[in-house]
């Protein structure tokens, strides 16, 4: 494999996407299946292009390099008493902002206010051709020109390269309390999910874990509120509030997948809530699988051992659209629909196929 | 183009259904954006998406340009007419295909009017959440090529937030399938890019959007000030302490004083401005927050401060915040309205300057909007019968506009480039970026078919004629935000 080149600003990244045939940027590599692409494809590291270059806490908006570790930011978010209420995964183990991006990867956050597509503003990138372009906005509102600050959401960095992303923040809530609400089997567990969704409560996330049979609610808002909505919502399912302590190791363990087979395959599935049975059901079918169930029902993620063969995963996936982030699955172990369009947008932004395509 | 090209498009429909007599076309010569005029050679009125696409099909085989269109109400010429082109009038696909309450979305075509989601959700306590001020007579086609807005676009985003997915025809004829019912997305976002692209990439058939549960509780205030400084002082203190209200507006006194007139809307007297503050959620929250901001707004140097007691009180509050631009444009014979956006923390600099400018340049400009963004929405009265009434008026708003660049804001927050605003494109985006977003926009619609003239400078601009209230605004049927 090629060394890796190191650029420290946007206009080095630039120059390191034109000074070989093929690149692909890499972070910290927490999901690692999303670079592992040919040998022949050199690999830029985003190690040195960080920091946060504009925080501006009464716009709700911070801009920040492409390498900058999540966890720094959140740190100088909540020095303001800020968040990104997506949650991003991955943050105590070093994920970059811009490898976020490019995964498209929302936490528990997300069932609120959204997912990180829904708080991304602006972006600085560098096409296949070399050029540091800047699209999007940095200020909370902005319809000028195409959305694609969204499309490299998930983009997984093969339409171009992020140089430096700017994001829309809230406030964040007092206090959080976190139920944990026993269930019966994936019926009832779903159900939960798809009740609890549709209340008056706002839940702030809700999440599941289908191996111990469990969903969980967390509200965020002023302490005495909280409490009082927290009984309700007991009164419906049985189940216990978790003690703060508790709670910070349950969310912190839930943002790093700390269920999942460490060095295992990890893959994960858009789901709607009414799938959520059946994909459960898969999971428990298949020798050693484990897998979780977030954003009300909306995603689903899952984990194989290291070594489980390829056919195990396909067949569980039961056709879905579903990304590997660890091992060495394919790339897309469900299903992918493809249309023209889709090389059509990769030739307008990487004529000459200077990142890996999506199916490299 | 020949007046056999009709005669084959003709045939692609059922009878009756190509309109292009002179008499019947007019109705279709402009958009909210009344300046901007053109006629089509014909306007074909599909009614199921099949139709839709064999359109398109014959568009793209034909290279005859296309302008879809949902109800006109675009306030930036978006869905203005091609002279040369047709325009595909979505209206009657205007089905709900699906409303699932336990997974909380809808499928929908694109003539569906936007609150008509909302209304077939309410039995199962849910709401579609963008809720721009035309929403009882915008289709929701219209909403995903604009990614419009409305007045809690803080807390809850734009139309784009909300669609979870789509189908469309693209330019080419291609028929395609983004995204999903799924709130998450596996591999770039597609949709993303779809929303907001101003009808240039091709037509939305058939859109999945996510619904939200309706708020319990509302704590609606409304406070007046002596001077916009104040209010503008007051929205930056609200944010500052953490509340997320759901909305943040702002009037001025030429506002207020049309509001008055016009829907006898009761204002503290003597107020230069006046902040709409609301707060929303489950009652617990709301009691919880509502002390944080009542004890905020107590030290805030209001006048006088009005909190909405009942469901009646909080809707002539609303009431006298959506109709203000009507209200203000019953005041002048003519007026622009602009959608710029400045750093929040920049609004009373930007207004002082609206203030001057407008002075200096003899026109009176009344403010609405949305200060938990900084969306301004500057209204410029004019007389399009004096000489040079709309030449002065344009400049003005040019020069708002350039403001707003340069205070590193932005040319458009919810209501599109369009006609209107292309030609500052430039000041927004470097050469580079405008042609990477054309190259963009090839890659769906390589023979430039779909709305061509819209978003990209162009040489040529229509000629202006004239700026007035939509024809629903003056039946009083919508009003402008
Ligand atoms: C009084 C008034 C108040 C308004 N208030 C607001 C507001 O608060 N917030 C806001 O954001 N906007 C506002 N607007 C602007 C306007 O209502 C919105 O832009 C709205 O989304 C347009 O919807 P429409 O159905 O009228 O679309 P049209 O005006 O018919 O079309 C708008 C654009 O969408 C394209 N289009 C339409 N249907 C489709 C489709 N199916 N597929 C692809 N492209 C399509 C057209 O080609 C055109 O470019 C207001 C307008 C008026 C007149």
């Amino acid at each position: 494999m090629s060394a890796a080149l190191a650029p420290a600003s946007p206009a080095e990244l630039a120059e390191a996407v034109k000074s070989a045939p093929r690149v692909v940027v890499v972070g910290t590599g927490t999901k690692p299946r999303l670079a592992a692409v040919g040998d022949d494809v050199v690999r830029i590291s985003t190690a040195r292009l960080r920091g946060i270059v504009e925080y501006e806490p009464s716009e709700f908006t911070f801009t920040a390099l492409a390498g900058t570790p999540v966890r720094e930011i959140a740190a100088a978010l909540a020095e303001r008493g800020q968040y990104l209420p997506f949650d991003p995964p991955f943050a105590e183990v070093g994920a970059t902002l811009g490898g976020t991006v490019a995964a498209g990867l929302s936490g528990p956050g997300r069932f609120r206010f959204g997912g990180l597509r829904d708080f991304i503003l602006g972006v600085r990138f560098v096409d296949g051709e070399g050029r540091l372009l800047r699209l999007g906005g940095k200020v909370v509102k902005n319809a000028a020109g195409f959305d694609l600050p969204k499309f490299f959401v998930g983009g997984l960095g093969r339409f171009g390269a992020l140089a430096e992303i700017t994001f829309k923040v809230f406030p964040r809530p007092a206090v959080t309390r976190t139920l944990r609400l026993p269930a019966a089997d994936a019926a009832a567990m779903t159900k939960i999910m798809t009740n609890a969704a549709n209340t008056r409560w706002e839940l702030d996330a809700l999440e599941a874990a289908p191996d111990e049979g469990v969903a969980y609610a967390r509200l965020a808002g002023p302490a005495v509120a909280l409490d009082a909505l927290a009984s309700e919502i007991f009164a419906r399912w049985p189940g216990e509030a978790l003690v703060e302590a508790a709670a910070g190791k349950f969310w912190r363990d839930v943002g790093e997948l700390a269920w999942s087979h460490a060095e295992g395959t990890l893959v994960k599935v858009a789901l709607t809530p009414q799938q959520v049975p059946e994909f459960v059901a898969a999971a428990r079918q298949t020798a050693e699988a484990r897998s979780w169930i977030g954003a009300g029902g909306n995603v689903g993620y899952f984990s194989l051992p290291a070594g489980a063969p390829a056919t195990t995963l396909a067949k569980a996936m039961l056709g879905r659209n579903a990304v590997t982030l660890r091992g060495t699955a394919p790339l897309w172990p469900g299903t992918r629909t493809k249309f023209e369009v889709f090389r059509a947008v990769k030739a307008a932004l990487d004529p000459q196929g200077k990142f890996p395509g999506l199916d490299e | 183009m020949s007046p056999d090209v009709l005669h084959r498009l003709a045939a692609v429909l059922p009878a009756g259904r190509l309109m292009s007599a002179p008499a019947q076309l007019a109705a279709y010569e402009s958009d909210g954006l009344t300046a901007f005029r053109a006629r089509p050679l014909a306007v074909a009125v599909p009614e199921t998406q099949e139709e839709v696409i064999a359109l398109v099909k014959f568009c793209s085989a034909a290279k005859l340009p296309f302008v879809a269109r949902g109800s006109g109400t675009s306030l930036s010429g978006g869905s203005m007419p091609i002279k040369d082109g047709i325009v595909i009038a979505l209206n009657r696909l205007n089905r709900i295909v699906r409303l699932d309450p336990a997974q909380r979305v809808a499928v929908v075509e694109p003539g569906v009017i936007n609150t008509a989601i909302s209304v077939a959700a309410a039995p199962h306590g849910l709401h579609f959440a963008p809720d721009p001020s035309s929403q009882t007579i915008c289709t929701i086609g219209g909403n995903v090529a604009f990614n419009s807005g409305g007045a809690h676009c803080l807390k809850y985003g734009m139309t784009s937030n909300h669609v979870l997915g789509l189908k469309a025809v693209l330019a080419t004829g291609e028929v395609v399938e983004f995204g999903s019912a799924s709130r998450e997305q596996v591999g770039p976002d597609w949709t993303g890019l779809f929303v907001g692209n101003e009808g240039l990439f091709g037509i939305a058939l058939e859109i999945t959007v996510q619904l939200l549960p309706r708020a319990e509780t509302f704590h609606t205030v409304l406070a007046g000030y002596r001077t916009l400084e104040l209010a503008g002082d007051a929205v930056s203190a609200v944010v500052a302490s953490g509340l997320l209200p759901g909305a943040l507006e702002i009037m001025d006194a030429l506002a207020l004083e049309a509001a008055v007139a016009a829907v006898h809307a009761d204002y503290p007297a003597g107020c230069e401005a006046v902040l709409i503050v609301e707060l929303e959620g489950p009652r617990e929250v709301v009691a919880a927050d509502r002390v944080r901001l009542d004890g905020i707004l107590a030290k805030s140097g209001a006048v006088e401060v009005r909190v909405a007691r009942d469901a009646a009180e909080r809707g002539a509050i609303w009431k006298g915040r959506k109709s203000a631009f009507s209200a203000v444009g019953r005041l002048s014979p003519d007026f622009i309205v602009q959608d710029g956006v400045v750093p929040r923390r920049r609004l009373g600099e930007a207004l002082r300057k609206i203030g001057e400018w407008s002075r200096e340049a003899g026109l009176r400009c009344a403010n609405v909007f949305h200060a938990g963004d900084g969306n301004l929405h500057p209204l410029i009265l004019y007389d399009g019968s004096a000489p040079d009434g709309l030449e002065r008026a344009e400049a003005l708003a040019g020069r708002i506009l350039k403001m707003c660049v340069e205070m590193g804001g932005s040319i458009t927050g919810e209501h599109g480039v369009g006609m209107e605003k292309r030609a500052f494109m430039p000041d927004m985006f470097s050469a580079e970026e405008l042609a990477c977003l054309k190259r963009v926009r090839a890659a769906f619609d390589p023979l430039g078919i779909a709305n061509p003239g819209k978003m990209f400078p162009a040489a040529e601009a229509p000629a202006l004629t004239q700026h007035g209230l939509h024809p629903l605004e003056k039946a009083g049927v919508i009003s402008r935000e």
